[in-house]
């Protein structure tokens, strides 16, 4: 049983960081839903099935969050989750986000889509495993959460993480479950490493 | 446009269940901030003229983004509120300068109109530093189910010689109003108090 008590929506712009303005702004993004956690209070061996129940939740945060990004799934190039579990929960209960959130995320991205059916991977397949982090933490703590490109996990422009902040939230007996997105590589970015049009192995790290 | 924008953050609240209770249709607040380089960071000026203008352009740009965000039309803006964080090379004067003279207006023009005061809270600070910007609602100040507020702030701003900016609006008041007081269905809509 699903309760989403609140829904936070951030989506932020960055004309220029030091240096030249860049050609295009970078737009990145969060949503986060704040739920009643069913497990808070006591110890409940049997947590698992609850990620079946959590899969709409993802499917649905990254649809809204892409709506709010203002932008086609397709022009999404980096994302993340994360998880704050308010004091009467455990750590587990954030890692129930993993599955839920991140499949839910790469399915609103393309990974089964036409691509995924023919078995050849190609830009927009969402293939990377998605960065998270995690805590338990009170009301209006704060999160970094880790991006990644979301086709390679070592492209080194896009390694990048985005600081997702509820006031008021998570409560003791809530669970604030987080998924973001971003538009583009860092501002400036200039080190290197692989370069997105360097992608070659598809096995979502290069 | 004067102002030379860095960033600008975009955030809406929805607020579904409230104490066990479900809020049909969820209460919408929307918060849009900007930062700008404070024209007048490290030295004392008696005009503050530039920051004036500025405030003028984001009234209208900030007031515009929250009703975008909502996805409302001007008109069905209930409250509003401002708000400014200055960076520790500028001065609190500087906030005002943003904020009274000329911003109300912009922001009225992209809510569509607006009798009542628009409420404000205006600070110093650091990187990060949170700023709570008070709402009322946007015809009658002393609607009480309208006074509200919502946090604004940036995890990598207001540097020294920047200023957060942040401008509210919602479609709504809070989720369960239940202390009386003025109604929003009784505003007069006159003197912008009730």
């Amino acid at each position: 049983m699903i309760t989403i008590r609140r829904i936070l929506t951030h989506v932020e712009d960055t004309f220029h960081e030091f240096g030249p303005a860049p050609a295009k702004p970078l737009r990145r993004g969060a949503i986060a839903a704040i739920l009643t956690n069913p497990f808070a209070g006591r110890f409940v061996p049997d947590i698992a099935p609850f990620m079946e129940e959590l899969k709409p939740v993802g499917l649905m945060l990254a649809q809204k969050l892409i709506s709010g990004l203002q932008c086609a799934a397709a022009d999404v190039q980096g994302y993340g989750k994360a998880a704050i579990v308010g004091a009467a929960g455990e750590l587990e209960h954030g890692a129930l986000w993993h599955a839920p959130g991140g499949y839910g995320m790469r399915e609103a991205l393309g990974w089964k889509g036409a691509a995924a059916q023919d078995g050849r991977a190609r830009p927009g397949n969402a293939l990377a495993i998605v960065p998270s982090t995690k805590k338990v933490a009170g009301p209006g703590a704060t999160i970094d959460v880790p991006l990644t490109h979301l086709n390679a996990s070592y492209v080194r422009s896009h390694l990048d993480a985005i600081e997702v902040r509820i006031p008021g939230a998570p409560t003791a007996h809530e669970v604030a479950y987080i998924l973001v997105m971003s538009l583009g590589p860092r501002i400036h970015e200039r080190l290197g490493g692989l370069r997105v049009d360097e992608i070659n192995r598809w096995d979502g790290q290069r | 446009m004067i102002a030379e924008i860095r960033k600008i953050v975009v955030q809406i609240d929805a607020i579904h269940h409230e104490m066990g209770r479900t809020i049909e249709p969820a209460t919408r607040r929307a918060v849009a901030m900007a930062v700008i380089a404070n024209p007048y960071a490290g030295r004392f000026s008696d005009n503050l003229d530039s920051l004036t203008t500025i405030g003028e352009e984001l009234g209208g740009l900030l007031g515009a983004k929250c009703v975008e965000a909502l996805g409302i039309k001007p008109e069905q803006a209930q409250s509003y509120g401002k708000a400014a964080i200055v960076g520790e090379a500028g001065e609190l004067e500087h906030a005002a300068a943003l904020l009274h003279p000329k911003m109300g207006a912009t922001l009225r023009q992209a809510v569509s109109r607006g009798a009542a005061l628009v409420p404000s809270a205006k600070k110093m600070g650091g990187l990060g530093t949170a700023i709570d910007v008070p709402l009322g609602h946007k015809e009658a100040a002393f609607v009480r189910s309208h006074f509200d507020a919502i946090e604004a702030r940036i995890s990598d701003a207001p540097r020294a010689n920047e200023i957060v900016v942040a401008i509210a609006v919602t479609d709504s008041g809070r989720p369960l109003p239940r202390v009386g007081g003025l109604q929003a269905h009784e505003i007069k809509g006159q003197d912008g108090l009730r």
